[in-house]
Formats: structure tokens, sequence, C-alpha cells
């Protein structure tokens, strides 16, 4: 009879749980597919077309970085130079690893400031935005690799490409950047993309590897970060 | 152009401050890859003809660090270091992790060959194609930390100036030596980053013979072309799939096992050897990561194991220490084989150790090696310039690693030359044989996993037999057991990534999708991987000028290894004389050894190494 009683109740339990679980679950697809839909390039545009700019509350696309999780394994410059350049090319990634000290691994990329001081910097108009993700986009043909941008940049992320006459930029790769997945795969999460609207505590990350090094130095050796430095 | 190669090789004589650059035919690479076998070939090819009269620490000996075709690809990038070892006058293949290897392939330059002696202290600069000899008198006596810290940033200021128009770049890659290596103490180590080192072999002290504290090098090109980059490309990911998985390993790292291998292996050294039973469970990855570890997952170029762990003590005595984990052997041989079970003493050692440029597993075994002599009454007090060198006593055993690498004194100075030699140089002066006490083969101190209880996976012949002497990495169990890292140190990647056999096989669809070779494992473990266990084995035999051994009585265990154990589990447990000779006769005759273990002349010949077997005659 316990048992009997026991078996009902707990199936009445896993029903009603079910019943919340699949709630939950169209829900959420609602709501993911709406985020895609709205965030699918042609339909933004047919948005915009339809009630006017969205602007500044549009969500787009940055990564963010969390140095201490860093492991240094420097898979992300792995991962953008093949995608990028078909090859492993350490300096011609557009995410580069800075270790000025063991340890303090830092990754270095584009954060796309909101005021995009390097596009305004560029005498050659070979800079402009990705409506889609925000990223700054290297026109090559204009680019003359003439260093404005690096020396506009508050972090002199830029960079010319080793062999070829032209910046290189993050251009999160057209919105599924390949360096947080690397990252991600392998649990570090250290690197995330995050779409979100912007805001002006993007441009807190343009900064130089010294800067960032010191601060996060000091974050793990305490007072002996001064001798290491 | 070969695939997977920069093309060539920077042979730079310090001597007659010359610098040039060497190209290997394909032919030979396809044959010896790179590496450890490549290095075993330039030697024999430099040095073979005169081997017993090359003095290790002379001008004549060489010193190598190359990289092979997978470094940078298969990933856990690194580089090995080789030369006619001071430890064992042999040939010795010593990888260490880290971002040198790719830095160099990415100047263009799969390795370098130095030879000759500086007259004053220098360091090599290395700017892609640019090469420059520079003064390191400025950097000469410092430790670790402070030579990486002085030379990463006035070079990377230099370089900065050179590319300006570039922008920033990236710091470039050291290899260096601490004052251990510049005083040429036989168990000195060669070093990248802060923790990572080349231990075995004692090429620390190679470059201090060759008044070369360090070498830079920036690289700005891509790696080498492959033959196939989409087959690598799927090769990578699927590494990395498997990788991922080892989920133990990626979270503590080798140092998870240093409480299980003494309580439950009964393979872990305990004061020089004397036990290999502990049951402290302050010796264990787990203990070292709630109090120290600042960041958990810490890697080099590529990897996806990441089983280096950053440690930094904070709070306490020993506040200021830095260190990796410390991974296993570091922890067994700073850790129960001193006598010391605490796990912030440990990552003090180590990280004391890591500054005065040792061997962690060789220098190691050098301090336990003293600490019994002390025990026994054989070393005093006044031998030791006071020292009393108490088992578990950290600071005494601190000041005896810092006296032994600055050699100050008569006795420290003698332990400088590594366990074998100082055994023998002890024994002579104080009348009493101390070798019993020794831990080491043919020269090489053993690596931490002991064979007596049968639990770890080194048993037997493991050390007697292989030609790294008590290399842990390339054991011996039959005749193919160790051609696999004969091949990791070759091709020059992580053995790591590869231990236990998570990634068999790919290590070959690899090396086809990166060079287009079609060498498979039969072909390695048949013909490729036994010439080089046979170069290497030519000049152990070789030896000189100071020590060389005879086969058979010197492919032995170390004499502790036949003691029963003293307590614990296997209680009782020990090496078996007869069945040891059985094995080691039944290795000889599957490698191609006759009795008296020298290579034999039909198989020597039938590989193409004429040259090996005619300077085999001497001994024959």
């Amino acid at each position: 009879m316990l048992h009997l009683c026991t078996g009902v109740w707990l199936g009445k339990a896993f029903r009603y749980w079910f019943h919340i679980v699949r709630r939950r679950v169209l829900l959420l697809r609602r709501r993911a597919h709406i985020k895609i839909f709205m965030n699918h390039h042609s339909c933004k545009k047919l948005i915009q077309t339809l009630v006017g700019n969205m602007g500044d509350n549009e969500e787009k696309l940055w990564i963010s970085r969390d140095y201490l999780k860093c492991t240094g394994c420097r898979r992300c410059e792995i991962a953008c130079t093949l995608y990028h350049e078909n090859k492993i090319w350490p300096e011609a990634s557009r995410i580069r690893v800075f270790m000025l000290v063991p340890g303090v691994e830092i990754p270095h990329l584009c954060t796309q400031c909101i005021d995009y001081p390097c596009v305004k910097s560029c005498p050659y108009g070979a800079l402009s935005v990705d409506e889609k993700t925000s990223a700054v986009l290297v026109n090559r043909e204009k680019c003359t690799g003439c260093g404005a941008c690096i020396r506009a940049c508050p972090g002199n992320i830029p960079h010319l490409h080793p062999s070829d006459n032209y910046i290189l930029i993050c251009d999160l790769c057209g919105g599924d950047p390949q360096c947080v997945k690397a990252c991600t795969d392998a649990g570090y999460n250290a690197l995330r993309a995050i779409w979100e609207k912007p805001t002006v505590s993007r441009n807190l990350f343009a900064r130089k590897p010294e800067d960032l090094t010191r601060d996060v130095a000091e974050n793990l050796y305490g007072e002996k970060a001064a001798e290491l430095i | 152009m070969v695939r997977g190669y920069a093309g060539k090789f920077l042979d730079i004589d310090l001597s007659n401050d010359r610098i040039a650059e060497t190209r290997i035919q394909e032919s030979v690479l396809r044959q010896y890859i790179g590496g450890r076998g490549l290095g075993a070939r330039i030697l024999w090819d430099r040095l073979g003809s005169r081997w017993e009269k090359v003095d290790p620490l002379g001008p004549e000996n060489l010193f190598l660090a190359l990289t092979g075709p997978l470094t940078g690809y298969f990933h856990g990038a690194r580089i090995c270091i080789t030369g006619k070892s001071p430890q064992n006058n042999g040939i010795i293949g010593s990888t260490v992790s880290g971002e040198f290897p790719i830095e160099l392939k990415c100047a263009g330059w799969d390795g370098i060959v130095v030879s000759g002696r500086a007259e004053e202290p220098v360091y090599i600069l290395i700017d892609n194609d640019k090469v420059e000899i520079r003064s390191a008198k400025h950097i000469w006596g410092k430790d670790g930390k402070t030579t990486l810290k002085i030379l990463t940033k006035e070079d990377k200021e230099e370089l900065d100036k050179r590319y300006v128009r570039y922008g920033i770049q990236k710091e470039p890659a050291v290899l260096y030596i601490g004052p251990a290596g510049e005083n040429k103490v036989r168990v000195a180590a060669v070093q990248q980053k802060w923790t990572h080192a080349a231990g075995y072999g004692g090429y620390g002290a190679v470059m201090g013979s060759k008044n070369l504290k360090a070498i830079v090098v920036k690289g700005t090109g891509p790696l080498p072309p492959v033959a196939n980059i989409e087959e690598v490309k799927k090769l990578i990911r699927e590494t990395e799939k498997i990788s991922f998985k080892r989920d133990r390993i990626r979270r503590w790292g080798t140092g998870y096992a240093g409480y299980e291998c003494g309580a439950v292996r009964s393979s872990e050294p305990v004061r020089n050897w004397q036990e290999e039973w502990h049951d402290e469970k302050n010796v264990g990855g787990t203990r070292f990561d709630l109090r120290y570890w600042v960041k958990r997952y810490w890697g080099d170029y590529g990897c996806a194991i990441t089983c280096m762990k950053l440690a930094v003590i904070k709070a306490g005595p020993y506040k200021g220490a830095i260190s990796d984990n410390p991974d296993y052997e570091m922890e067994a041989y700073l850790g129960p084989n001193l006598g010391i079970f605490d796990a912030g003493a440990i990552l003090y050692l180590s990280s004391l150790i890591e500054d005065l440029g040792y061997s962690g597993i060789n220098g190691g075994n050098v301090l336990a090696f003293t600490t019994e002599l002390y025990q026994r009454g054989i070393l005093t007090k006044d031998d030791l310039d006071g020292l009393e060198l108490n088992w578990g006593d950290v600071d005494a055993i601190a000041n005896l690693a810092k006296r032994i690498a600055y050699r100050e004194g008569k006795y420290f100075d003698i332990l400088a030359e590594g366990t074998y030699r100082a055994a023998w140089k002890i024994s002579e002066l104080k009348g009493v044989d101390v070798l019993p006490y020794a831990v080491h083969v043919k020269g090489v101190e053993v690596g931490a996993h002991g064979i007596r209880s049968g639990e770890d996976y080194t048993k037997d012949i493991c050390y007697a037999c292989s030609v790294q002497g008590g290399d842990h990495t390339s054991t011996v169990r039959d005749a193919y057991s160790d051609m696999i890292t004969v091949f990791q140190d070759s091709a020059v990647y992580c053995n790591v990534i590869t231990w236990g056999g998570p990634i068999e096989g790919l290590d070959w669809k690899f090396l086809k999708a990166v060079t287009g070779w079609g060498i498979t494992e039969e072909d390695w473990k048949r013909t490729l991987g036994p010439r080089i266990i046979h170069i290497q084995r030519a000049a152990e035999l070789l030896g000189g000028p100071d020590v060389s051994w005879k086969p058979p009585e010197s492919d032995d265990n170390p004499p502790r290894f036949y003691e029963p154990l003293p307590s614990g589990p296997y209680k009782g447990s020990a090496a078996d004389r007869e069945e040891i000779k059985r094995r080691r006769q039944e290795y000889y005759e599957a490698i191609g050894w006759d009795e008296r273990g020298i290579p034999k002349s039909s198989v020597l010949r039938k590989l193409g190494l004429p040259d090996v077997d005619r300077a085999l005659d001497k001994i024959r």
C-alpha cells in the first residue's frame, strides 16, 4: 500500500516537473530565435527600414578578456592565423598573447572603443566599422601602413602585417570569433564573445601590454611583482 | 623545400665569432627527423671519430638546440637540447617546453649548433636573419628570474626600436642558464621562462663552459609551410579533443600523484631512496592547489593539456617563492627524498633550485646523496663548513644547494660534479666506498619512479638499459618500448600529451601531414628509431675522457635498488640480480647488441652506420 502511494505521488511530481522543464525549454528556444533573428544582418536592415535606425540600442559583439584565466597556451593565436592566413603565424595574429613576465599572459586584441580613435585617425579612409558586429574593418587597398592608427590607439593594439603592407586589427571573424572558440573549447573562458549594447566601458580594455602586465603581476605575485618586472 | 622545416640551421663558433648557415639534406632529415635523432647524427658526424677525447666541458664539444618538424604543429611545443653530455659522456636528448622553438622556427631556423668557447660571457641575439653575439657581462652571475627579466626587457626595447614601423611586437623568447650552469655544475639545466628546464644531460654546464649565458630569439615569420594544411588542421582538432578529456592531468598536473606514488605504489624516493613508501598526505597536488596556486591552468605554445600550474607563496617563512606546480618529479626529489613533507617547503626549494639553475631531478639527487653521507657520518660538519645536514632541515639543504651551485669550498666543489663522480672522489678521499649510496645509472641520476615494488610503470631494466641512463621519460621494457619517446624527442613535441598512449597513431598521421613523408610506426620501430639508439649507445660506450662505461656491468640498476624495501606494503621487495641479467640479455638480443651490449657489426652495417661500426672496433 505504502509502495503504491509513493509510486502515485512520485508519478505526479515527475509530471509536474516535466511540465515546468518543457515550458522553460520552449521559452528559452523562443528567446533564442528572437535573438538570432534580431542579430541577423539582413533582418536588422529590414527592421531599420521599417522602424527607423535602432541606433545605440543595437547589440554588438565584443570579446571580453580575463587575464587571470589566460593559460598562455596561445591557441587563440593559432586559431586566428589558421583562419585568416591559413598558416600558424604568431606575429600575424590579430590577437597576440604578450608574456613580459612569465605567468602574466596578456591576450591583446581590439576592444572596439565606442569612439573609434583608430578609424578617426586614418588619413586614407582605410578603416571602417562593421555595422553588424562593430568590428574595425581594414581596406587593404587603401591602407598604406602609415601607422597613424597604432599611435591613435590607447593600447597600441593595431600592428602591421609582418610581410604585407597593411594593418592588422581584429575583425571579429565576421561575428564568429575563432579565438573565443579555441579558448572556450578548452574550458578556460579567458575570452568570451559578448553581444550587448556598446558602452564606454569597452574603451577601458584598450591598454598597453606593459600597463596590463603591471596590474596582473601585482594580483598574482603581490609585493614581489615589483622585483619581477 | 622540405615541408615542416625552415630549411636552415644556425652554426655559431664562439671561439672565432663566426656565424654561419648550414643546410641539411632531405635524405638526412628523413632518417633522423630532428631533435634527439638529428642531434645524435650531427654530433657523430662532427665528433664521432675522436669521441673519447672530446671533453664535454671543453671548447670542442657542441651545444645543440634543435626543433623538429612537428614542433608548433603537434600541441605542446618543445625544443631538444643535446651535445656530448657531461653526465654520461654520451648523447642525451633533453627537451624543454616554451615559446623558444616557435620563435626560432618563425625566425627561419630549425636549430642552433654552438661550438667553441667565448673569451668572455656572451649571449646570442637572433632577430630573424640577423644574428649577433653580444656581451653578457652584466647578467653573468645573475639568478634565473633576474636574467630573464633583464634580457626580455633590453632586447624587447631594442627590437621595438628596430621594428617601430610595425607597432609593438611580442617579447622575444629566451633560453638561459643560472649560476649552476655558469659554474659548470654537472647537474645544471638549460632553462626557459622561470620554471621550465631541460634537466637530464647537464647541458647547463655545457652552455656555461662555452661562456654562453643565454640565447634570445625573435622571429616574425610564419611556421614553415606543411605538406597538407587541411589535414594538419583536422589533426590539431582531433588531438586537442582527446587532450581536453584528460581532466585529471589538466586540473592537477603530474604532481597529483605525489601522495599516491608513495602511499600506494611504493615507488617514490624517500631519504635518498632508502625507502620508497610514505603516508604523508601533505605531499600531493591537491595540497599545493588550495594554498599556493594562482593559475590552475598554465601552458606553453599550443598546449591543450596545460598540466603546469603557477604557484606563489604569499605568507609565512617562504613568502615570495614562485614556482610551477611543482610537478611530480620535483615534488618527490625536493620533498620526501630530502625528508621534507611540507608543501610550502617543497615549493620554496623548487623556486630556489630554479633560480640557481639546477635540474630538479639531478640536482635534487645530489642534495639527497650528500644528506645521506652526513647521516652516515661519512661527511661531517667540518667537511661541510659547519652545515648540519639533517633530513628535513630546509634551511640547511637550501644552503647546501647554494654552496654547490657556486662551488664554494672543497666538498661543495666535488659535489658539483654530480652524484656519480662525487661518489668516486669522496670514496677516495674518505677511504669508504660510498658508491652504494649513489642512485644513478651510467652517471645520470634516476627519475623519481622506483622499480622495487613493481607497481609503477618503471620495471626491472627500465633505467639500466636505457641509452639515456636514469631518464624516466625514455625507459626500456623491450626493444620497442622507448621508440615512441625517441620519436617525440626527434619530432620534438611534449611527451606528457601522449603519456599513457591516448593519441596513439595520430603521431604518424601528423608526420605525414606536415612533411609528406610516409614513415610508418613499423619503419620507425625497426629502422629509424634503432639507428638513433645505436648512435647514442656507441657514444655512451666510447665515453671519455674522464669516464667510460663497461658493458654489461654498467647496464645495471643502482645498488640501492637491490636492497629490500624496509617499509610499506611492499616491504622486502627488491630487484632480483638474476632476473635483471636475464632481461638485459633479452634486450641486447632484441635490439641487436652482442652479449656484452655492444651493437653488432651486422646490424649497424644493415642500418647504414658503417662509421659507427668502425668506431666501436676499439672496444670490441
